[in-house]
């Protein structure tokens, strides 16, 4: 592709002068991506407590939690977790987890701090937008996060939120009132947030690059990011409308969602005419391009470490991009299959297990070259390569069960079991968490200006990588075994010799979250006394690396960066007697490049 | 630190597959007509994931041990056949896998879904709301009575919602918290939703089907071996979704015909 | 001779305090409760999905919609003195209780006065999430896991109110929030008495859950006992 002339923010911001512009209602997109990793952070903590409180009431099911009754007196007398309070902990840890830390780390975060950095401009074109995208997602944390503390609690419907449980209010049972409408203007409220942060995204990509950054030239983080956020626009703007027709079933007396005729607490109720799977068909059409939302821009970060880490390009950055582009592609396609025995037409459920089962081959195609690229390259081992060497292990075990969910003849067997919950908490409650967590060791220097702990990194990543398979993989035993799922204790006959896997998984579960303190105070400790980082701590080639460790409020100083080359331009002579040469580097490359 | 991660990732891997092996955690016996087409499909897919599973992680973990012996000097080497021969190989390989899945799967759920009950199928309703089953059988009439939702009352275990006083074709339907049937005989099951979604699900009869309120589906299914099975809701349908199950009972003929005089005694 | 004396002084006085503190007053209205014609048939409950709570029943309990004793007795109806009784400021400080044993509310009829405290309690091994169908007081249901203490909630207007479990569809209860504690639930003889009633008149109404509610007047002078008998007419549906 031909250079394209480099575009300037059609709003300069002048540098931020005041506390409140620099640290809290602040333009600069690097401070808004560290907001919104703040935000990211206190979500996992959140969801991990509530997820310790669910396996410690799998496992041991009549035990008294001390303490619990003060969160929830209704919920847990005497702390003794009600059966309710076990379904709205569950609730409100996936829509937390999903939302504001699947969505926001990786893709918000990260993709705001280095977006227009690797493209070279200044900021994004729209940072009053960018602004309000961060804080009108803050508005909608603080909105679900209310629902706690209001009415008779958190909705217990699932992030899944399937009507008519959903929709007929209060009557469904406890939370469904208050909670359920709070969730669903919460949810509302986290759309609008990212369809600004894609517009942002998405021009920033198309009219922000610098002179001589063609697109062929982008980083794949860039790639990564720009798909994403076109999942983005399709998916949000489709969810939203969705929780607004839900809120309407609630407050103004509509049925979109619920049939005639339904009796539920001895009340016929008066609604008619809606349809059940309306619900489901527009939740998913938004739900399977989020996981996919979820986990691309950790593919870009790992590939992008794993260059970096190996000195050399991956083999082909061309079949990377284009098998994400496949997936984004085909997520749109698939949905239908968290639907195989919804009662849609069983014409439909194979329909869509076809492109399901294709979808296998662009992720195919991804692990071969990621794994294909280590054969004969120099890799470094440190935190952020290791996270995404596991990124790479747990992308396999979680996709291949895959395998088994896309058929929807066995899906007869495996829908709504363990087996679906180990398979998506692989992809994304692990391999994007990897992703995140490989992002933030390789980019920690860069935004803080000191470097994280390696021996705290290391210690970290061996310590979560076999917790996490000790959690997860048993999930897929289970499910085998037919252990459905949103139980709130297995007294069914088939399901009791199946208590003491939970209970292993429980004591996993407690000992690798303990272990993420070791992250938070790696954090927390290497902000403040962490070694002063260089420029380029990593010798990386992309812009990024080309700025002062952190970067000043503008970037590049007020000039625009020159890009010479493409991003990987490792395993080359560089006249400085390096093995790579930079991005915006005039000098000539005589070998290599892809 | 490279080796020791080579090590980890296929001793994960191996420990993982054993119990797959071992058959430690499977699913019940298969008690039902159709279900060895399902798990006939199972086993093949488990072979061809175990082995993607199996060569993905070890060839991962052998790269890992020999290409992470940092030399500045040395030079990177390319896979064999480089981005090309792993893309066809993925097209090819996965693909022509994953049509074999895919066209084999049909079979195993055409048989499920496509085919018509048969015309001397038992008839039974099944009513899912919050928390638990009912059944319906028609009686000698063979007729099911018609469904007044308003008429649900709980408290006198009116169910369903029948009204006996006038409609004559409910007054000898039988309700029942327990389902039984005969086996080897086919049952045509009529599913009617209550309140919300739920799903009736019997592992050992291979069998999976969501309720949808508004919508009253259909599944068959015929038995084939004695005893007693449970089914339980697999579709988050309140606080009580843990508890919500029944008792399948498959029973000989006479054994059903005298269940079924008895329930309809107690009507 | 003295010891004797005041000992059998002591056990006058007793005696005569003991009459002269009978109560406030001395009047009572009992009678019978029963019905006509041919009652709906309970059924057995089937209790298969908690074995818990079938185990503890060796033949089935059956619903209690219609509970008919010897004679026609028609059991389970709340008499009380629905006009002609001073509302009672403060509640009584005894609660009530209503236990969930077997999958099952004991009793199944629960009487109560406005404001007084209901005391819920869970005796078996598995959850219960009592419901009562308030339409007049607030509508509520609460989870009780097994072995948590029992709890206490009480009502503040007058109503009759259905009660249910969440859990287990053919629990089924009645709670009656009343004016005042001049009540009385029908026993297995359809017998019913209402004493301690001062002198004035006073409209009796007997209510059951099936057969909805009846009313007689009753004038009580002195402390007479009057008779009056409530007669409903069944359903076979």
């Amino acid at each position: 592709m031909h250079a394209m002339p480099a575009a300037h923010a059609t709003q300069h911001h002048g540098p931020p002068t005041s506390f409140i512009r620099k640290h809290i209602f602040s333009l600069d997109h690097k401070v808004i991506g560290k907001q919104y990793y703040a935000l990211a952070l206190v979500a996992v903590l959140t969801g991990m407590v509530l997820s310790w409180l669910m396996r410690i009431h799998l496992g041991w099911n009549n035990a008294a939690i001390p303490g619990l009754q003060l969160l929830s007196a209704d919920g847990a007398p005497a702390g003794k977790m009600t059966p309710e309070y076990y379904l709205e902990l569950m609730t409100m840890h996936a829509t937390i987890m999903v939302f504001f830390v699947l969505t926001t780390a990786p893709f918000a975060a990260f993709g705001n701090y280095f977006l227009p950095i690797q493209v070279g401009a200044e900021d994004m074109p729209f940072p009053h937008f960018n602004m309000m995208s961060f804080w009108t997602t803050l508005v909608a944390f603080c909105v679900l996060i209310s629902v706690f503390f209001v009415g008779d609690g958190p909705p217990l419907s699932g992030w899944t939120a399937y009507a008519p449980l959903s929709a007929i209010g209060k009557v469904a049972g406890p939370g469904q009132g208050t909670g359920q409408v709070l969730w669903a203007t919460a949810i509302g409220i986290f759309c609008i947030g990212q369809l600004l942060g894609a517009l942002n995204f998405i021009s920033t990509v198309l009219d922000m690059r610098t002179k001589g950054m063609t697109l062929a030239r982008l980083p794949i983080t860039c790639w990564a990011w720009f798909i994403t956020s076109c999942m983005g626009l399709t998916a949000f703007a489709v969810l939203m409308p969705a929780c607004v027709l839900l809120i309407l079933d609630h407050l103004a007396g509509t049925s979109f969602f619920i049939a005639s005729g339904l009796v539920i607490n001895d009340q016929l109720l008066p609604h008619s005419g809606g349809s059940t799977l309306l619900w489901q068909h527009l939740f998913w059409f938004f739900g399977h391009p989020e996981v996919y939302i979820a986990i691309v821009p950790g593919m870009g970060i790992v590939t992008h470490v794993l260059v970096t880490n190996m000195r050399r390009p991956m083999l082909s950055m061309k079949a990377i991009l284009y098998s994400l582009w496949a997936l984004a592609f085909l997520s749109y396609m698939v949905y239908g299959h968290h639907m195989f025995v919804s009662g849609m037409n069983p014409f439909s459920s194979l329909a869509f297990s076809f492109p399901t089962l294709m979808i296998t081959i662009p992720s195919t195609i991804l692990v071969l070259i990621w794994i294909g690229s280590l054969y004969g390259s120099k890799l470094r081992i440190n935190s952020a390569s290791l996270f995404a060497l596991g990124f790479i292990s747990m992308f396999v075990s979680g996709g291949v069960s895959g395998f088994f969910l896309a058929q929807p003849s066995i899906d007869i067997m495996l829908h709504a079991t363990y087996f679906v919950v180990g398979h998506f908490h692989m992809v994304m409650g692990v391999a994007a968490m990897f992703g995140i967590f490989s992002g933030t060791y390789f980019w920690f220097p860069k935004m803080t200006g000191r470097m994280m702990n390696e021996t705290l990194g290391k210690v970290h990543f061996w310590l979560t990588f076999v917790g996490t398979y000790c959690i997860f993989m048993p999930f897929h035993y289970l499910g085998w075994a037919a252990n459905v799922r949103r139980f709130a204790s297995f007294t069914d006959d088939f399901l009791k010799p199946l208590i003491p896997l939970h209970q292993f998984i429980t004591v996993a579960a407690l000992f690798t979250g303990a272990v993420q303190l070791i992250f938070i105070y790696n954090l927390i400790h290497s902000h403040f006394k962490g070694a002063p980082a260089p420029d380029n701590p990593w010798e990386g080639t992309s812009l990024e690396w080309s700025m002062p460790s952190p970067p000043p409020w503008n970037n590049f100083g007020g000039k625009d960066p020159v890009v010479y080359h493409d991003p990987y331009q490792y395993g080359v002579k560089s006249s400085t007697g390096a093995d790579y040469v930079m991005q915006n580097s005039p000098e000539q490359i005589t070998a290599g490049g892809d | 630190m490279a080796k020791l991660l080579a090590l980890t990732i296929i001793v994960i891997a191996i420990a993982s597959a054993v119990p797959v092996v071992m058959h430690t955690w499977e699913a019940p016996a298969d008690v039902s007509t159709h279900g060895h087409l399902i798990d006939e499909q199972m086993s093949e897919t488990m072979i061809e994931a175990g082995v993607s599973f199996l060569a993905a992680q070890i060839i991962l973990a052998i790269f890992i041990w020999k290409f992470s012996s940092f030399r500045s000097d040395g030079k990177t080497r390319t896979f064999p056949g480089g981005a090309k021969g792993l893309v066809i190989a993925a097209l090819v390989l996965v693909g022509a896998e994953i049509m074999a899945l895919g066209a084999f799967g049909v079979k195993a759920w055409a048989t499920v879904y496509f085919t018509p009950p048969s015309a001397d199928a038992i008839p039974i309703q099944v009513q899912a709301g919050q928390f638990a089953f009912y059944f319906r059988y028609p009686g000698p009439d063979g007729k099911f009575g018609l469904l007044h939702p308003e008429l649900i009352n709980e408290a006198t275990q009116n169910f369903f919602g029948l009204d006996p006083e006038h409609d004559t074709e409910s007054r000898d339907d039988i309700v029942t918290a327990g389902m039984a049937i005969p086996v080897n005989k086919e049952i045509h099951l009529l599913m009617h939703a209550k309140d919300v979604s739920h799903s009736f699900y019997v592992p050992a009869l291979r069998i999976h089907q969501d309720f949808v309120p508004g919508l009253d589906l259909s599944v068959h299914f015929t038995a084939t071996k004695i005893g007693r099975y449970e089914i339980v809701c697999s579709q988050l349908c309140g606080l009580g979704h843990y508890s919500m199950r029944a008792y399948l009972d498959v029973m000989s003929r006479e054994d059903f015909d005298d269940w079924l005089k008895k329930e309809a005694a107690m009507q | 001779m003295r010891t004797k004396l005041s000992y059998a002084a002591g056990l006058a006085l007793l005696a005569a305090s003991t009459i002269g503190f009978a109560g406030p007053s001395g009047g009572s209205i009992s009678g019978k409760v029963t019905y006509q014609g041919t009652p709906a048939r309970q059924k057995p409950i089937d209790m298969s999905k908690e074995p818990g709570c079938a185990q503890q029943h060796s033949t089935p309990i059956t619903t209690e919609t219609v509970v008919v004793g010897p004679g026609n007795a028609l059991v389970n109806v709340i008499v009380y003195v629905s006009a002609g009784a001073a509302d009672e400021s403060s509640p009584p400080s005894q609660a009530v209780t209503i236990t969930q044993k077997g999958c099952q509310y004991l009793p199944h009829v629960v009487p109560m006065v406005v404001n007084q405290e209901l005391k819920v309690v869970n005796a078996d091994t598995n959850s219960h999430n009592i419901h009562p169908l308030a339409k007049i007081n607030h509508e509520w249901n609460k989870s009780q896991p097994p072995g948590t203490p029992p709890f206490s909630e009480k009502f503040e207007k007058p109503e009759f109110i259905p009660v249910k479990c969440n859990i287990h569809p053919w629990m089924h209860g009645e709670f009656a929030v009343l004016n005042n504690s001049h009540y009385a639930v029908s026993g297995e003889d359809g017998g019913f008495s209402l004493p301690n009633l001062p002198p004035g008149k006073y409209t009796i109404t007997a209510w059951h859950e099936s057969y909805g509610d009846q009313t007689q007047d009753v004038s009580i002078s002195g402390n007479e006992t009057k008779t009056i008998n409530f007669v409903f007419k069944a359903k076979p549906y």
